[in-house]
């Protein structure tokens, strides 16, 4: 039956990819330029300047652009769990529902409502009253993405939830487990300062494109002295996110880190591969050509030490007692006896055998020694259980590989450039520096690329489960025609990229006209 | 309470009549809002577990493996 669904699980996967990449085309320039905006306002406020009023009106055009086209586009992918991963919905719905709700109830209600006084509120509310309002609806887009990615954190380290066999749902049991797990607290403030980054980067290009036109220069300088600091300190605590991030992944996702690093055999103090060739399958136990790495720097940054173990994906496939490393296979044994249980469950409820049915509830219950031991040794493997061949539980190590690299490359690159851009600026040499400021405006696409490839990283990387250990993408998904879903994936490619048609078009037009005359 | 009902809703109108670059953006909100629930929520996103035992549904397809 696993196999009979493959190619819907495939267009499910795409079109969920294709919504999620689209969607994240206008998140991220949403979350830092709200935050930019507010800054520029606050200078406003403070020094009562209508240079800097008429500056902040001008970001915040291109903000209500970007706002405006690509809010709702969320909604696509909420749907898509309904219908094509409804298993997914059914099992965990009750969990994974509730951050969803919380931020269409509190944080996006919070983000519209500001939003009204921050656009029509010019001249009509006091001065602190709109900068409230412009720094409300910054508060609430990012309260947004807390939601969304506290969820999203869940399916990559669930916790905070246990099963109920007679709902065949898992139940949300501590709700500061779930909305405070380390996981999601780093991948917010990774995916938050990232975005703040992305967003400096976009207000730096911008300003250097009108600097390169000898147009608007003082509102184009200030801009920059303004978002190049901020994008700097963002990039700064990105680049330290994303540390915590990897020693995190290593706990709890470990082969995610081996597949990024293309480490096929584990390692005590294991070196960071700066650059190489992947390729799929390993030669004497190496995955990479041409290596170029630092030595234990992957063991240092993982676990903090550099003559730490890392496992690679050999060890964690095949296992490794000598380190405690169970294999693949066993945990396929250890998922299949839970999926067995399961199926009695079933046949006992379908016969009416009551007692049967009391007997087999008694091993999800926690509180019982028999419980436990099933529940940890078992249950918590079950995804394991679907899996035909161990060899399905890494990810594809190449997408993996690249994709880590031009993320971290590329934020690297941003650290150096924001830096440059605020000494430069403030030298005042910086119109001088025409191929600078070309660079500065290519580094908004490269932004872009950087926040696009890191999603890739964290959702390949978890491949092949929906939900870490406990459900594969081939149980998630629902049964339905893979047709459906395939016409499905056309409509929404053909709807988002007239949205983005639009959102470039409107944004190049009104940054071609500039700020307004006041 | 009804001035400051009258208020809220001059707000909303002269914001909204003072728009500018804001008229093409609510003609795009407008019109994908509509794609959005009156065509594709409507034709496209069907419940596939409507008027099933949602459970039973679930506990079939976690149990019933090729393995």
């Amino acid at each position: 039956m696993f196999s009979d669904y493959i190619s819907t699980v495939d267009w499910s996967r795409a079109q969920f990819a294709m919504t999620a990449i689209y969607h994240w085309l206008f998140v991220p320039l949403t979350l830092g330029l709200s935050v930019l905006v507010a800054i520029m306002e606050t200078a406003y406020v403070r020094t009562g300047d209508a240079f800097w009023r008429r500056t902040t009106k001008f970001w915040m055009r291109l903000f209500g652009i970007n706002f405006a086209i690509g809010v709702a586009t969320g909604i696509i992918l909420e749907f898509e769990f309904g219908t094509n991963w409804s298993n997914y919905s059914h099992f965990v719905g009750d969990i994974f529902g509730a951050p969803l709700a919380i931020e269409g109830i509190m944080a996006f209600f919070m983000e519209s409502t500001f939003i009204a006084v921050m656009f029509f509120g010019w001249g009509k509310v006091s001065r602190k009253a709109h900068l409230a309002a412009t720094w409300l609806t910054a508060a609430g887009a990012n309260l947004s993405a807390w939601w969304i990615l506290v969820a999203n954190a869940w399916m990559q380290h669930p916790a905070g939830c246990s099963f109920n066999l007679e709902t065949v749902r898992n139940e949300m049991t501590s709700f500061t487990e779930v909305a405070f797990s380390p996981v999601a607290v780093n991948k917010f403030c990774h995916t938050a300062t990232s975005s703040f980054t992305l967003a400096a980067l976009f207000v730096v290009g911008v300003s250097a494109w009108y600097l390169l036109r000898r147009r608007e220069e003082p509102m184009a300088r200030r801009s920059i002295a303004v978002a190049s600091a901020f994008g700097l300190v963002a990039a700064l605590f990105t680049a330290s996110t994303g540390d915590r991030s990897g020693a995190i992944v290593a706990r709890v996702q470990p082969m995610k880190l081996a597949a990024m690093e293309a480490l096929y055999v584990g390692e005590e103090g294991a070196p960071l591969t700066v650059l190489g060739i992947p390729r799929a399958q390993p030669v004497n136990g190496e995955l990479v050509r041409y290596k170029i790495d630092i030595p234990k720097m992957l063991s240092l940054m993982s676990f903090r030490d550099p003559d730490a173990y890392v496992p690679g994906i050999r060890d964690l496939v095949a296992g490794n007692p000598e380190r405690g490393i169970p294999s693949v296979a066993e945990k396929m044994e250890r998922g299949r006896a839970a999926i067995d249980t399961l199926a009695a469950y079933r046949t006992a409820r379908d016969a009416g055998d009551r007692a049967a049915e009391e007997r087999i509830a008694a091993l999800f219950d926690a509180s019982t020694p028999q419980g436990a031991e099933f529940l940890d040794r078992n249950f918590s493997c079950l995804g394991y259980g679907y899996l035909e061949r161990p060899e399905q539980v890494v990810p594809n190590v190449p997408l993996l590989f690249w994709s880590f690299r031009t993320m971290v490359g590329a934020g690297t690159l941003f650290i150096l450039i924001l830096a440059a851009m605020w000494w430069f600026n403030r030298r005042g040499t910086l119109t001088e520096k025409r191929w600078f400021l070309w660079t500065a405006v290519w580094c908004i696409p490269l932004a872009y690329l950087a926040s696009q490839a890191g999603w890739v990283v964290a959702e390949v990387g978890r491949q092949p489960w929906a939900i870490q250990d406990l459900m594969p993408v081939g149980v998630a998904a629902s049964k339905m025609p893979s047709g459906s879903v395939a016409t499905t994936f056309f409509l929404f490619l053909a709807l988002f990229t007239a949205l983005l048609v639009a959102e470039v078009s409107i944004m190049l037009r009104q940054i071609k006209i500039g700020p307004e005359k006041e | 309470m009804h001035r400051h009902l009258r208020d809220i809703v001059r707000f909303y109108v002269d914001g909204f009549r003072e728009m500018t670059v804001g008229r093409t953006l609510w003609a795009i909100i407008l019109v994908k809002l509509f794609i959005l629930f009156a065509v594709l929520k409507l034709f496209f996103f069907r419940d596939p577990l409507r008027g099933t035992d949602r459970p039973g549904h679930v506990l079939e397809c976690l149990t019933e493996t090729d393995r």
